[in-house]
């Protein structure tokens, strides 16, 4: 018991470690030195956790430390106590793995940066707070996890401060994060003032012994935390601070911004499945939000020219299919999807940023083409990515998307089919992508032209290792004979796809999805590379693809109903209230020392006056004390 | 030893800083500050043992006033916060020159000693004494050392003084109507009375308009914003950091337990007013175009949230805010010197002047970017033990006392880093920006530091204050 809790003191806190090494000392480090410090403190962790991934089988019922109390509420204790079961382990051995490898890659892509040993202080500090949040054994834990990694990301989106756009997209995100965050403490309280805990395991025992449980209040818990989820996660309404979130480094975007923190919804929930299994209404919710945020962000991705934006949409999209799962109750399916997603959309950023680095710092696909040559790693990598993300069959993408439709389809026909439009047009727009950039001929400058290069092996490594994970990503989970389904019996007891068994139904469904994919592809073949079309300019961009374009102007509509209202209520409390409250005040004095004047007069010295004033008193008073008597 | 002593260094402080002359004032203030801080450490370690360090003695026959001292847990945590943000206040002031200083820094220790007064006196007349003493120090200290304009500035500080002392005058008669029954002002004989519903609502009018307006809560806050611009930075930090919490301190230890009945009756009323400030207070902060302005309209939500909880009469609610009054002391102290910093350097608390600070002033940038956080109550700090205990108790009396009162962590965010993205973000800026001295380091890491350790390990506070919290409680719930 006194090793595990070295031992897990050592996985969260050299991470934390490396952020305190870059941050103190960083400087007079070097950029190598403190890349590499970087690097370890997160290989540490992923090798305790391979530890504890090494002894769960022996100890399925999972390892609980507690280290010290930490807040104390009149109805219960939080204490500050980590819990590494099937679900944590699996997080932290993919948070740390791939934080590891995007570690080794941005010591090669932040190298001419001359800040990069405070780009590695934050990702080590990032990796510390996503452990937090990922290890902890109540919502309190999580919860500083959850802020933790809100705020790394605020950081290093806003890496480059000079430039105040990329500043303001770290603003936002921030704000959106917390208007999450209110509602998962609302869940929280709400938790904590029905069942007296926030642990998860007696919360677990409480539910599942209550006589009579709150449902109403119950729903509400799941709904506000669900709330909290979405602004992690990026879902509708508060999905907007994603795509801008692009504004930070690359490798930034592939380790937060896809593959780890936006997981954390969805961590969040499979966590407390036990409670949203009790909620069928928010369930349903989470469901229907969950695919229309897959299409809506699956129809901006079809036309967007930054190629990080439209891996960004994309994100936000797979994101709304990994929910879908979640309301259908299909918690390992959408467990299954953010491990394969994290391996294909990790690949495809760094695949990104390696382009972008090649083109330095070029985003717009309408500049780029032909790089398959100069770039060949990366372009197998990210083709290879592609093929995962499209589901084309045998890659990774392929079994965990099939999963959610065959789930979807055996819930709810019209779910089923939003998610089969949008896992079309992922198809079309990732060869979208793919064809703009790699293929045809090459449409930048002539300048960008003479450097282009294939990015060194400090970069292609981790490619390669991500791709080589995409494609084989799905044995973990092979229909039918489902090691992980296997391996989270403990925390989910009753698997939804235990259900059903591969028949004639999922076989067509599994063709349809894969003809689905296929044709996606095909219009962008026939679009991109027999058309040889390529984007037009903004300004000539018209119609429904203006609409598209412009991202439905959410961000618009967001900034005339909130934003500016909430910037008029302030000059307005500025300017007229507070003047106004002031002014009140002063008005006291002024009628007090209207009243002193007035009475001032009074004293004049007429004993005429004086005389009539006392006789009038004494009139008043004797009729008072007449009447009285009566 | 009993508390007492506190008030002898602080007092004996004062004159010994005015008798040494303008030269050595601030060093001497300084070590007083210390020894005082020192010394309350001690005491609380006799207490922790079960000593009884409370001070009462007879001091007039008659009427029958007694100089009565008592510490339990609140009253020394509020003494602590009081010694040692002293030390601290004085030691950040170090690096500015002050004409006089010999008087400034007697008045500043004589202010921590009404302060420290205040928070330990158990008899009503004692209470009202320290009370209105510790208005005096401030007013002189906003009126001849403050910045701005001299008309300005006296119209301000003169209206801060008329004001809080017409709203205290209010609480003078209350407190002389309970002695005609009660024939003492003991704290504990104040307790034995029986006052119908209709009195106690009376006296817990008295007693919250004086509160409200030293808090302040709105709409009885319009002195707050101009003082805190106008005071020199060392006036604005003992107002916000240490007496704002005089008023909060006085709701729980004064009247709530002898007015319950009608706090009880109208507990809804004063929760709504202090979330009202909660919103109204960031949303006014949002468009400040001075720094420390900004500052003060965000202690104005921050209050509002302290005072909503402790009107919900729940423990956690009491706990919560005592636990945010003493975080937000640190948090508020360490914010208005951040702005004293740069004031330092830039001449401007204009917000719009600063900006491309962090290329220039990496340190500096780190610390004030920690202060920042710790006042949106990131959890890990101080600040978010309180305002979640606070939030907690807010959502067990209605959960939309929670909700609205949770907008701060919305609105908190958005104002905070809105000013933290133009004062210190963005093109390095054209004029030099020396990164922090030795000093001004020191300061920042020790305030950083408190906030910190409490944020992961508040245990030894919530130790401290819960026993004597659960006592008021046991007398706002008594039956009458």
């Amino acid at each position: 018991m006194e090793m595990n809790t070295n031992i897990a003191l050592v996985l969260v806190l050299a991470p934390f470690l490396g952020f305190l090494i870059n941050v103190f000392f960083g400087k007079s480090l070097g950029k190598s030195l403190s890349g590499i410090i970087g690097t370890l403190s997160v290989l540490v962790s992923f090798i305790a956790t391979a530890y504890f991934f090494g002894g769960i089988a022996a100890q399925p019922e999972g390892i609980r430390i507690s280290l010290f109390d930490w807040i104390q509420i009149s109805n219960f204790n939080v204490d500050f106590g980590f819990q590494l079961d099937q679900l944590s382990i699996l997080w932290l051995l993919f948070v740390t793995g791939i934080g590891s490898l995007i570690h080794l890659y941005s010591i090669s892509y932040m190298h001419d940066d001359e800040n990069m040993h405070k780009f590695f202080a934050y990702l080590n500090l990032f990796i510390f707070f996503m452990i937090t949040l990922v290890i902890g054994s109540n919502l309190l834990v999580l919860f500083i996890g959850w802020e933790g990694v809100g705020l790394c990301s605020y950081l290093l989106i806003g890496f480059w401060h000079k430039n105040q756009e990329y500043n303001d997209a770290a603003k936002k995100a921030f704000i959106m994060n917390r208007i999450g965050d209110l509602g998962l403490l609302v869940g929280i309280f709400i938790l904590g003032n029905l069942f007296s805990t926030l642990d998860y395991a007696t919360l677990k025992t409480a539910i599942a012994g209550a006589t009579n449980l709150d449902m109403y209040w119950l729903s509400v818990a799941a709904f506000a935390l669900f709330i909290g989820a979405c602004g992690k996660s990026a879902q509708i309404p508060l999905y907007t601070w994603l795509p801008d979130a692009m504004a930070g480094p690359t490798p930034v975007s592939a380790l937060i911004h896809a593959a780890t923190m936006v997981t954390a919804g969805i961590f969040m929930i499979t966590r407390l499945n036990f409670l949203f299994d009790l909620t069928p209404d928010v369930q349903s919710i989470i469901a229907i939000v969950g695919a229309v945020t897959a299409l809506v962000a699956a129809t901006i991705g079809l036309v967007q020219n930054d190629i990080k934006k439209v891996l960004a949409y994309s994100t936000v999209s797979q994101l709304g299919l990994m929910f879908l799962a979640l309301g259908l109750g299909a918690y390992e399916v959408a467990v299954f999807h953010v491990i394969t997603h994290a391996f294909f959309k990790a690949c495809l950023f760094l695949g990104s940023g390696s382009v972008i680095h090649a083109l330095h710092g070029e985003q717009d696909m309408r500049n780029m083409g032909g790089l398959k040559k100069a770039m060949p790693i990366t372009f197998a990598t990210m083709f290879i990515a592609s093929l995962a993300i499209s589901g084309v069959p045998l890659f990774s993408g392929f079994f965990s998307k099939d999963e959610i439709l065959l789930v979807a389809f055996h819930h709810n026909i019209p779910l089923w089919v939003v998610a089969s439009v949008a896992s079309i047009m992922t198809a079309f727009y990732m060869f979208r992508l793919m064809f703009l950039t790699f293929f045809q001929e090459f449409r930048g400058t002539a300048e960008q032209k003479h450097h282009l290069h294939e990015s060194p092996s400090l970069i292609t490594i981790p490619l390669i290792v991500l791709a080589i994970l995409a494609t084989i990503g799905g044995v973990i989970s092979l229909p039918g004979n489902s090691w992980l389904n296997h391996y989270l019996i403990p925390i989910l007891p009753k698997l939804a796809t235990a259900e059903h068994h591969l028949g004639t139904t999922e076989y067509i469904l599994m063709a349809i999805a894969v003809v689905g994919g296929l044709v996606g592809i095909g219009i962008a073949y026939a679009k991109y590379i027999k058309q040889n079309t390529v984007p037009t300019e903004d300004a000539a961009i018209t119609g429904f693809s203006k609409v598209l374009y412009n991202k439905y102007y959410v961000d618009e509509f967001y900034d005339a109903i909130f934003v500016k209202p909430i910037n008029f209520l302030s000059r307005f409390f500025r300017d007229t209230v507070e003047t106004g409250l002031s002014a009140l005040v002063f008005g006291f004095g002024k009628v007090t020392n209207e009243i002193s004047y007035q009475g001032k007069k009074i004293q004049n010295g007429s004993i005429g006056l004086y005389l009539f004033a006392f006789v009038l008193g004494l009139c008043a008073i004797v009729s008072y004390l007449f009447l009285a008597q009566q | 030893m009993n508390v007492s002593l506190i008030l002898i260094i602080l007092l004996v402080g004062a004159f010994a800083t005015f008798l040494a002359g303008d030269k050595l004032a601030s060093k001497v203030a300084l070590f007083f500050g210390l020894a005082a801080a020192g010394a309350s450490i001690v005491l609380l370690n006799h207490y922790n043992l079960g000593e009884n360090i409370s001070f009462i003695n007879q001091w007039i026959t008659q009427p029958n006033i007694s100089f009565a001292l008592r510490a339990d847990g609140l009253s020394m945590a509020m003494l602590l916060l009081t010694t040692v943000l002293t030390p601290i206040i004085i030691f950040s002031s170090f690096g500015n020159d002050y004409k006089n200083s010999k008087s400034f820094y007697a008045l500043l220790l004589f202010m921590s000693f009404a302060m420290a007064g205040t928070f330990l006196a158990s008899d009503g007349l004692l209470y009202y004494i320290f009370w209105e003493l510790s208005l005096i120090p401030i007013y002189f200290i906003a009126l001849i050392w403050g910045n701005g304009d001299v008309e300005e500035r006296k119209k301000a500080v003169v209206k801060f003084f008329i004001y809080t002392l017409a709203g205290s005058l209010f609480m003078l008669v209350a407190f002389v109507y309970m002695y005609q029954k009660a024939g003492s002002l003991l704290l504990e004989d104040l307790y034995k009375l029986n006052l119908t519903a209709n009195e106690q609502l009376w006296i817990f009018l008295a007693f919250f308009l004086a509160y409200a307006i030293k808090i302040p809560l709105i709409p009885f806050h319009t002195w707050q914003a101009n003082v805190y611009q106008k005071a020199p930075t060392v006036g604005t930090m003992l107002l916000s950091g240490i007496m704002l919490k005089m008023g909060l301190y006085s709701v729980i230890r004064w009247q709530l337990p002898l007015a319950p009945l009608a706090a009880k009756e109208y507990m809804y009323i004063f929760i709504g007013l202090g979330i009202t400030g909660v919103i109204y207070g960031s949303i006014v902060a949002l468009k400040q175009k001075d720094l420390k302005k900004l500052l003060a309209y965000s202690s104005l939500a921050h209050v509002g949230l302290i005072a909503a909880g402790t009107y919900t009469l729940t423990l956690d609610g009491l706990r919560g805010a005592v636990l945010q009054m003493i975080a937000h002391g640190f948090v508020v102290v360490g914010l208005f010197y951040a702005a004293e910093i740069i004031f330092r350097r830039y001449e401007t608390r204009a917000i719009a002047e600063m900006g491309g600070i962090r290329t220039q002033s990496p340190k500096f940038t780190s610390m004030f970017m920690i202060l920042v956080l710790a006042s949106v109550a990131l959890p890990t700090t101080f600040n978010f033990i309180g305002e979640f205990t606070v939030l907690y108790s807010l959502s067990q009396i209605n959960i939309w006392f929670a909700i609205l009162g949770g907008t701060t962590i919305i609105l908190g965010a958005y104002y905070m880093l809105k000013m933290f993205q133009h004062a210190m973000l963005g093109e390095t800026n054209s004029k030099a920006f020396t990164d922090v001295t030795v000093n001004e380091g020191i300061t920042l890491v020790l305030i950083i530091g408190v906030l910190f350790f409490f944020g992961m390990y508040p245990k030894p506070i919530t130790d401290l204050i819960t026993p004597s919290l659960e006592e008021i409680l046991t007398q706002i719930n008594r039956i009458n």
